[in-house]
């Protein structure tokens, strides 16, 4: 989905938030591609609500502007910005009929009768939902409310479609089911999302873009791919994906690899990724999943592998997969999650691990 | 389950005491204003509407009657516009000192009505205005706001935000979001509290025998002052009349809303 070649819908300059004295979003500066759908991403209280009710104009950016299609909508207020917003609760109008509800937004447009009736009727279609139009929001289930809220909001045509953590109060499986409705109805539509979760799969999943936020400020956008195999820094890693995190100083560069001295005192390949170069001080991000491990007695290295002995302290069955954690040398644990094939390993039970040096992903440890 | 234990007799009994010393004076109003005769002796020699008839008779008193009920109706109006207004503030915006603002517009509540009379008479004094209409008005106006301020906001917390970013983002105006979103939604909460701003300016007595003039005298101001002279059974036929009021209102209002709301869904 994602070009690269097409201009920004929505677009960040210098934005800063403060409630008071909180700065809830600090100096960002952000693009949003025509048709993409960006993820805000984040722990709890990293400002991600703030940023996208700055877009809806439900909140006043303390300092900096904000662009949609190229004109500056600062001074724009709500109602004229042709935004859809999708909260968390969905926020239907209790006392109006699923019909009344979705032609909300047309009755404020330059919409006739006759129109309204078949732009409701082919939204709630798109929703997967006709017939209900009689019906009040309280008859409908949570999953359906959310359906209807997306309706109305995709009703108007909208430039840009905006939702604050829309399947949060869905239970598990319908949560996964959602997503890829929203996903699909985004494609097909090609309207411009902004998505704010701060569930990694959701992110993951659904988007041409993640722009990851801790405390207000932006640690990293990029396509997921890039975003979960090239975290910026620590936070990154560690918010996306099960990471462990080896600090190590590099003691040697050979030709595209490095050679870096763990704690354990080991000497670990890892793959140049950027600008390393003798005596570094450095932070080796290698995810769990990326770990191979062997019984001890049955492993034979393999030439340009890394390995480390260890044994199993403790384990946790996950269905499909396992995961264990593995101590190596006196004080070194590493989490690791591998796919269930031939048997559980025992606690205490000794294991030979192995990890290509291209999973073995550095940044400096100044940044961490 | 059943309990026979004298603890739970007793209790019953204290019950109905307490519910016959509080309506056993109203049941007695009501039949004795159809009897026959001009004094109360039971038992009755039959029945009659003769108070009624001479009730509605009495000039002064239906002057009373129009006085009360016009009153009433306007400060149901302003109280209620007022208040709704002051609530949306309080509710939905932040601003400095709001909640010493809140507090003096619910003060009449703690105040004594007494000290509220005198007040505002003095207050009238000091800007050498006469007593009029209109400061009877403004004074139930004050004594009724703090009801209606607190039914609304109530109801206005439980309004979620979001309905009204909601209908924003869709592209409605401030004006508009109102119209069609939070008044709908806060018209149960209006209804009761112009109800009770009603209720209370037509049966106050201690502030507006303050304010009233003789040209604005309320019901109750009249029954205070029929009072003075004798116990005429005419008083029993106006007060059945008021209760007949008091409590009909409320359930005719209360049977209307639903059947409002029915008709919507
Ligand atoms: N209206 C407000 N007044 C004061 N502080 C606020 C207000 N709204 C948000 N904040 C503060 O700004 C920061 C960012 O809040 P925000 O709601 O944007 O976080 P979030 O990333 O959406 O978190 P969550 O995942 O919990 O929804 C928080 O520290 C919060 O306390
Ligand atoms: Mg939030």
């Amino acid at each position: 989905m994602a070009s690269g070649k097409k201009k920004p819908m929505v677009q960040f300059k210098g934005i800063l938030k403060r409630f008071d004295k909180v700065v809830a979003v600090e100096k960002m500066d952000f693009d949003i591609e025509e048709g993409s759908l960006v993820t805000l991403l984040g722990p709890s209280g990293c400002g991600k609500t703030t940023l996208l009710r700055m877009v809806a104009g439900l909140e006043e950016p303390t300092e900096g502007d904000i662009f949609i299609k190229g004109k500056r909508v600062n001074d724009i207020p709500i109602h004229k910005r042709n935004l859809g917003m999708i909260f968390q609760n969905y926020a239907l109008f209790p006392h109006k009929t699923i019909f009344d509800n979705v032609a909300f937004g047309l009755k404020y447009r330059d919409v006739s009768k006759d129109e309204i009736t078949e732009k409701v009727t082919r939204a709630l279609e798109m929703v997967r939902l006709p017939g209900v139009e009689n019906r009040m929001p309280s008859q409908l289930s949570g999953g359906q409310q959310q359906r209807i809220a997306m309706a109305r909001a995709i009703v108007i045509e909208p430039d840009v479609l905006l939702m604050d953590e829309p399947l949060s109060a869905l239970d598990e499986n319908l949560r996964e089911a959602m997503r890829r409705e929203v996903d699909n109805l985004q494609q097909i539509l090609g309207v411009t999302t902004i998505f704010v979760t701060h569930d990694q799969r959701e992110a993951l999943s659904m988007s041409d873009k993640i722009l990851v936020m801790k405390d207000g400020r932006k640690q990293q956008e990029g396509d997921p791919e890039s975003v979960y195999n090239q975290p910026a820094n620590h936070f990154v890693a560690d918010f996306l994906g099960h990471s462990n995190f080896i600090a190590g100083e590099v003691v040697g560069v050979v030709d595209g690899h490095l050679n870096v001295r763990i704690e354990t005192g080991d000497i670990l390949l890892a793959e140049n990724n950027g600008s390393f170069s003798k005596g570094d001080a450095v932070e080796m991000i290698v995810r769990a999943q990326r770990f191979d491990a062997f019984p001890k007695a049955e492993f034979e290295p393999v030439e340009g592998m890394n390995h480390f002995e260890g044994h199993i302290k403790d384990r946790s069955y996950m269905g499909g997969e396992v995961s264990y954690f593995i101590k190596l040398g006196a004080d070194r644990e590493i989490h690791i999650i591998s796919m269930m094939r031939t048997r559980l390993y025992e606690i205490g039970e000794a294991v030979s691990v192995q990890v290509a040096p291209h999973h073995c992903y550095l940044i400096h440890r100044s940044e961490s | 389950m059943k309990h026979f234990s004298p603890g739970w007799t007793l209790i019953r009994i204290y019950t109905f005491l307490v519910y016959v010393f509080m309506f056993a004076p109203i049941v007695v109003v009501i039949v004795l204003a159809f009897n026959p005769k001009q004094f109360g002796i039971f038992p009755m020699e039959g029945v009659s509407l003769r108070w009624f008839i001479k009730l509605a008779q009495n000039e002064s008193i239906i002057e009373a009657f129009r006085n009360s009920l016009i009153l009433g109706s306007l400060t149901a109006v302003f109280s209620t516009g007022i208040g709704i207004l002051a609530a949306l503030a309080f509710i939905r915006f932040e601003f400095p000192g709001k909640n010493t603002f809140n507090t003096i517009l619910l003060s009449p509540i703690m105040i004594p009505e007494v000290v509220l009379g005198v007040a505002l008479l003095l207050f009238l004094r000091f800007l050498q205005q006469p007593k009029s209409f209109v400061l009877l008005l403004i004074g139930h106006v004050v004594l009724t706001l703090p009801y209606v301020l607190l039914i609304v906001q109530a109801r206005l917390v439980g309004i979620k935000k979001e309905y009204e970013e909601a209908a924003k983002t869709l592209g409605a105006n401030a004006f508009q979001t109102f119209r069609d979103v939070t008044f709908p939604l806060l018209l149960p909460a209006i209804l009761a509290g112009a109800l009770f701003a009603f209720t209370i300016s037509f049966d106050d007595i201690t502030a507006t025998l303050f304010w009233a003039t003789a040209q604005n005298q309320t019901v109750p101001v009249k029954i205070f002052s029929m009072l003075r002279n004798s116990i005429s059974p005419e008083i029993n036929a106006l007060g059945a009349v008021m209760i007949l009021l008091t409590v009909t209102t409320p359930l005719l209002a209360g049977y209307l809303s639903r059947k409002f709301s029915k008709v919507r869904s």
